[in-house]
Parts: structure tokens; C-alpha cells; sequence
């Protein structure tokens, strides 16, 4: 399963919803618009990040449109809306918490 | 691939529909189809023609018109929400007995049951919302 | 697409689960996502419910909404099952973290684990948030 989170973790809850209770096996985890922020490199979310047991995505226009371009966290992937689509049609499905 | 979208938000407040028409455009340009846009709760408000955004902006309700007429793809707003928020198609004012209209060219009106249809029909169903 | 989809009266059925992670009356979400719910009772689906986060909120007994003039909605989590839909799922985490348990709800669900919660999800065909 893809998980889609479009907040930042110092907003919401949605990140912390997808960490406690998504099934790691088989699963990504896409970070989009504000919750790109959730991948700032030496933030309170980065060990979390890292512990997901999932890989982690982030999407790369809303990481240039916010300035953080040279503030990501290592081990993250970036993917334009293109690498959405594929993260999409690549996962037998998908759920987005909002 | 066949996919629909479920749009929840209105333009400009939140980035939903921005990311849901980058996404449809990604897609299409992958060679999938998009069956449907759904359109929910404050997300009927992409719908309606009486937008006029600043001429620097990007103009999110024609950006789907074009979009849809080019790649032939079914916007549905659905009629509850849209009744709410005050979207209205030609046939509906005409039944609640109001003075205008308002939807955009391209999209429809229609009943809640044409998500769960987008659900069924479609290999993937994204949802774009806050 | 799973391989081991059930087919009835020549269409498949899909697993449906909508989500439920917002409160009620503070914003619309819970109501409206309620009134898809309903409609999905007629596409013979399998249709489940998930709560979680502050979505345990919906389902908590004593809503009274007299004061701010908006519609109780609550009784409606009852009729669902005169609708079909018995898969109503809370995830116990999130009841605890809230000072709720099971006693507090207003309708029959199954409580399970955020681990299994997670099971359930993975499983689903097309997965609906609000």
C-alpha cells in the first residue's frame, strides 16, 4: 500500500497515524505539499523518518516550491509527479490521510 | 492504467486540486487514462466559471475545462455538496427555482454514487483533500 | 488488483474502506463522508468503516446538537447496519489516547489493535479518506 501524507508532522497527526499503524511489508510512504517537511534534515521528525521500516518519498516540486532542497534528510527519494503516478500504479493501492 | 480522482478541497485555499491536476497530467502523459475527477465537500467549488483569478495565477477551473476536453475525461460535481455551496447547473437552477447558473464547461452534475462507481470501474482511486 | 476477487452477477466486488480520522461538526468531512457511505450500501461492495485518531469522536454516545443548530448525525452510525454495513472498526490506540473505551460508543464495532487496523487497510481495494 502507498501512503500519501500531505501535512507537516508539526501541524498534524497524520504522519505520526501512518507511523503507528500502516503494515511496513509492501508498503511507501509519499510525502507530499506540506508534509515534505517531514524529510528537514536535522528536525524532531528525521529519526522517526528514518525508523519507518518503509521507503520514503518525497515529492520533488513541493520540496523546490518550500526551499528545502538542500535541507533533506538522507534516504529519502525524490520523485517528480511522474514517479507519483508509478508509486500509484506500482502499489495495488492507496490511501491517502488526510 | 485507469485511474479516478477524488478532489475534496476548493482552488487556491488548499494545494489539493493543484496536486490532483499535476497528477492527472503526469498520468495522461504516462499514457494511463483518467476515467473521473470526483469532486467533494469544498472541492465543487473547481467547478464553477464564475472564477476570475489574477491574470499572473494560474486559472485552476479552466486548467480542468481544457484538460478534460482534451483528454475526454468525465468532472463530476456531486449534486449534495454542490447544493450546499451554491453550484448549480442550468437543469437544477431551473428545479430550485434560481436566477443563475454556474458550472464550468466540462463538468457535470451528479449523485454520490458516481465515486463509488470511479471506485469500481477504476484500477486506482487518489484522494486529493486537507 | 487482487487475484482473489469475489465475482457476483458478472461484476467483481471490491474492497471498500472509508476512513474516518476527523471530528464531527467542526468541519463537514464526517457528515458528508456518512452520506457516500450510505450510497455505497447500493453498489453490493464490501464496504467497511474505519475510525481512528480523532474519528472515534463520530461514534461517541450523548451528541447533542440543539445548541449549535446543525443536524445530529450520530443516530445514523445505528442504521447502518439495516443498510448492510456491519464492518465498523476502531482502533483501540486511539480510544485510549482519548480517555474512551468501547462503553462509550454509540454503536456495536469491532475494536482491534493499530497493527491490525493496518492489516485491514492493506487489504483493501480502494481506500476513501475524508
Amino acid at each position: 500500500m502507498l501512503h500519501i501524507v500531505n501535512k507537516s508532522p508539526f501541524d498534524t497527526n497524520a504522519l505520526a497515524g501512518v507511523l503507528r499503524v500502516a503494515k511496513k511489508d509492501g508498503a511507501a510512504l509519499l510525502l507530499i505539499e506540506d508534509g515534505v517537511y517531514a524529510a528537514t534534515k536535522n528536525s524532531a521528525t528525521e529519526a522517526s523518518l528514518k525508523a519507518a521500516g518503509m521507503p520514503v518519498y518525497v515529492l520533488q516540486p513541493d520540496v523546490d516550491a518550500r526551499g528545502l532542497q538542500s535541507r533533506l534528510m538522507d534516504g529519502v527519494n525524490m520523485v517528480d509527479y511522474g514517479g507519483f503516478v508509478d508509486l500509484v500504479a506500482g502499489h495495488d493501492n492507496v490511501q491517502s490521510w488526510l | 492504467m485507469k485511474f479516478s480522482i477524488m478532489v475534496s478541497e476548493g482552488p487556491y485555499t488548499h494545494q489539493a486540486t493543484d496536486s490532483a491536476y499535476q497528477f492527472a497530467k503526469a498520468a495522461l502523459a504516462k499514457g494511463h487514462e483518467i476515467m473521473r475527477v470526483f469532486f467533494y465537500h469544498d472541492g465543487v467549488n473547481n467547478g464553477t466559471r464564475l472564477t476570475v483569478p489574477p491574470q499572473d495565477d494560474r486559472h485552476i477551473v479552466n486548467r480542468w475545462s481544457e484538460l478534460a476536453a482534451q483528454h475526454n475525461i468525465d468532472l463530476v460535481i456531486c449534486i449534495a455538496a454542490a447544493q450546499r455551496r451554491g453550484l448549480l447547473d442550468e437543469n437544477e437552477a431551473k428545479r430550485q427555482g434560481k436566477d443563475a447558473n454556474n458550472i464550468a464547461p466540462g463538468f457535470r452534475i451528479s449523485g454520490l454514487g458516481q465515486l463509488v462507481e470511479a471506485g469500481i470501474q477504476s484500477d486506482r482511486l487518489v484522494v486529493f483533500g486537507d | 488488483m487482487s487475484d482473489d476477487m469475489d465475482f457476483e452477477e458478472g461484476g467483481a466486488v471490491k474492497k471498500f474502506m472509508f476512513v474516518n480520522r476527523k471530528a464531527p461538526y467542526g468541519t463537514i468531512y464526517a457528515l458528508e463522508g456518512l452520506e457516500v457511505v450510505l450510497i455505497s450500501a447500493a453498489f453490493d461492495q464490501d464496504v467497511s468503516l474505519a475510525f481512528l485518531d480523532d474519528g472515534v469522536f463520530q461514534l461517541v454516545k450523548g451528541q447533542k446538537t440543539d445548541g449549535v443548530e446543525m443536524k445530529n448525525f450520530s443516530p445514523t452510525y445505528r442504521a447502518l447496519e439495516g443498510y448492510d454495513i456491519e464492518k465498523l472498526y476502531v482502533e483501540r490506540e486511539s480510544l485510549e489516547a482519548r480517555g474512551l473505551s468501547e462503553e462509550d460508543l454509540l454503536v456495536d464495532v469491532q475494536v482491534m489493535s493499530a497493527a491490525e487496523m493496518g492489516d485491514m487497510m492493506a487489504q483493501q481495494d480502494v481506500v476513501i479518506s475524508f
